[in-house]
């Protein structure tokens, strides 16, 4: 009973004072450094990388740097744009990526918009047609032995117009559409005597552009990311995307490291900070523009985890 | 014309006959925009799957098909007993189940301490530096992996035996066992920010008047987690993780070829890259068409089974 009757009183005073619920806990002190914590390992590596890319190879050879440059040089970056194929695959790869998020906005619209009206006739049948190839698809070969017949192979095209239809950047559109436009907008502008095209441009479009801004970021760090597809169907140097470039790149430097795990053999195969280099080379543009952009994909994430 | 039956379509039954007489005069536009993405997908996808019918023959791909040889199932039955793709087919369901296993947890207990954290201003910016991963090519982060946890030269190591913790380096990406480690790590350290992000979501749909009862009787921070946003995103995490069952049987191409050297072959050799070295590189077409087959029947029973399972437990359906 006694006790009981502390039970309450202790829970009368914590309750009353919202300032003994505020209060900062250990709790929260151990959370704060988990969290720095699991940042740190987000952000360090690709300090020491940089740090690495601008230091002497001496200094890095001798292990002394960690996440602050020695010896400061430029060399490296100096030797990636002299060289030119690093810039001119750089280049490339922005126009592919520009082609492919222009085609794929065009062709996710194309499908979103007639889907997500309820009126239209056919309409199970036809997103039966456009979802299923999100569940199953043919796999590996036959899908390149169909590049092959269109004569895709070694050409840009088979980089942009395979995926350019996306089933689920389509499903995030039409689920906008049918949310958060409301149907007497389009109602108003039919009586008015507008046609789909009219509505769509006039007033659907201009109503989306936070979803227009998602599904672009999605198709377009989609394509940057992605470079099996080089792999796959591509042989020619100058058609390759800059993250197969890195990839071939460190592959082979990955390899000497672990056939003769000696260092210096290793190291003279290739520079460590040339290496470092290549590889902020190819980071620092998602590093810069990510922050701003961060927002619109979480908006987009969203949309999506309502279905798919 | 269409425009005067609009106007004189008061009543319901009017507007039912005009959408019937006209439904295609009025929305021809529509059934024009929809050609495009029906077009890309009869070329791109449907067009492929008359080339499954390559598990029965012994294609030859400098042959043709009229060159190759119809087999039936000789092809399907080597296939089955290849060692090669029996231990494939291992290494990929093992590596998939620990991902799930490991990695699943890791977004919801972060997404929960997230939650809990106090400063706005601390928060905003700890969001922001833990998505960054999801944002990088498997490329990059291979690389960067290799780079920092060379058993020699990496920074990881050197600060391990600078602190005096290691004498010899540890071969993180070198050696298998270490390896598998390490690949499943990177994982969860690569998906667990971005995966808060819907439970988050989650977590904000739940009443604060739900929180505000609580402590006022007095419950502690542990017990308003265990027993209010836990209950909370239930069908967040059910659903999630249904989903990811489902996807058991598929493999990253990317992020096997990005963590591969020769020493790790044994765990490394997944059904991806089974299908990769096997069909484009070894010329094994029939082969890798039977294993590409395979993963998506299975893939594709997964996820409808998956989705009729949630529908059953009353959470929102998949398809």
């Amino acid at each position: 009973m006694a006790k009981n009757k502390k039970n309450v009183e202790e829970e009368v005073t914590s309750a009353d004072g919202s300032r003994a619920i505020n209060k900062f806990r250990i709790s929260d002190a151990v959370m704060m450094v988990i969290i720095t914590l699991l940042c740190a390992t987000c952000v360090l590596p690709f300090l020491h990388l940089a740090a690495k890319s601008i230091s002497s190879n001496s200094m890095v050879m001798a292990k002394k740097v960690y996440f602050w440059p020695k010896q400061i040089t430029f060399d490296a970056y100096a030797s990636i744009f002299s060289d030119g194929s690093m810039v001119r695959s750089m280049i490339y790869s922005v126009g592919v990526t520009l082609l492919f998020t222009l085609l794929g906005m065009i062709v996710c619209t194309c499908a979103a918009y007639p889907l997500s009206k309820k009126r239209l006739k056919g309409r199970y049948v036809f997103t039966f047609l456009l979802m299923f190839p999100m569940y199953f698809g043919a796999g590996l070969i036959p899908t390149y032995l169909l590049y092959k017949n269109l004569h895709m192979l070694d050409t840009m095209w088979v980089l942009v117009l395979p995926l350019i239809y996306s089933p689920y950047n389509m499903l995030i559109m039409k689920t906008f559409f049918q949310s958060s436009i409301p149907d007497s907008l389009e109602e108003s502008a039919f009586l008015d005597g507008a046609t789909n095209f009219q509505v769509l441009f006039k007033i659907v479009l201009p109503l989306s552009k936070p979803i227009l801004a998602t599904l672009s970021l999605f198709y377009a760090v989609g394509r940057w990311n992605s470079y099996a597809d080089n792999k796959y169907y591509i042989r020619a140097e100058n058609l390759k995307m800059i993250q197969y470039k890195l990839s071939q790149l460190v592959s082979s430097a990955a390899e000497a490291q672990s056939a003769t795990l000696s260092e210096a053999a290793a190291v003279t195969s290739t520079p460590e900070v040339l290496q470092a280099a290549c590889i902020m080379f190819v980071t620092i543009p998602i590093i810069c523009i990510y922050p701003f952009l961060q927002k619109y994909f979480v908006k987009g994430t969203m949309i999506g985890a309502v279905k798919g | 014309m269409a425009k005067k039956e609009q106007v004189a379509a008061n009543g319901t039954m009017a507007k039912q006959k005009h959408s019937v007489s006209s439904g295609f005069k009025r929305d021809w536009q529509l059934y024009l925009m929809l050609l495009f993405p029906l077009a890309m997908v009869l070329i791109f996808n449907y067009a492929s799957y008359p080339g499954i019918r390559m598990i029965f023959y012994n294609y030859k791909p400098a042959k043709g098909w009229d060159g190759s040889k119809f087999v039936g199932m000789d092809i399907i039955m080597k296939v089955f007993a290849d060692k090669d793709f029996r231990s494939a087919l291992a290494s990929s369901l093992v590596f998939n189940f620990m991902d799930l296993i490991v990695g699943f947890p890791m977004p919801i207990i972060l997404a929960l301490m997230l939650n809990e954290l106090r400063y706005p201003r601390f928060k905003k910016v700890t969001q922001t530096i833990l998505y960054l991963p999801h944002f990088l090519s498997w490329v990059i982060i291979g690389s960067v992996a290799y780079t920092m946890f060379r058993p020699t030269s990496g920074l990881v190591n050197i600060a391990l035996q600078n602190m005096g913790l290691i004498e010899q380096g540890i071969p993180f990406l070198t050696e298998k066992y270490h390896w598998a480690v390490s690949y499943l790590l990177i994982g969860v350290w690569q998906g667990m920010g971005w995966g808060t992000i819907i439970y988050l979501a989650a977590i904000t749909g739940i009443s604060g008047e739900l929180y505000e009862a609580a402590m006022i009787d007095g419950a502690n921070r542990w017990q308003r987690i265990r027993h209010i946003t836990l209950p909370g995103i239930k069908s967040t995490v059910v659903t999630l993780l249904i989903m990811n069952l489902g996807r058991v049987m598929g493999s990253n191409y990317e992020r096997l070829d990005s963590f591969y050297n020769s020493q790790v072959r044994d765990f490394q050799y997944q059904l991806a890259v089974y299908i990769y070295e096997k069909g484009l590189a070894g010329a094994k077409f029939s082969e890798a068409t039977v294993v590409g087959l395979f993963q998506s029947v299975v893939g594709l029973i997964l996820v409808i089974a998956a989705d009729k399972f949630a529908k059953k437990l009353g959470e929102d359906g998949l398809l």
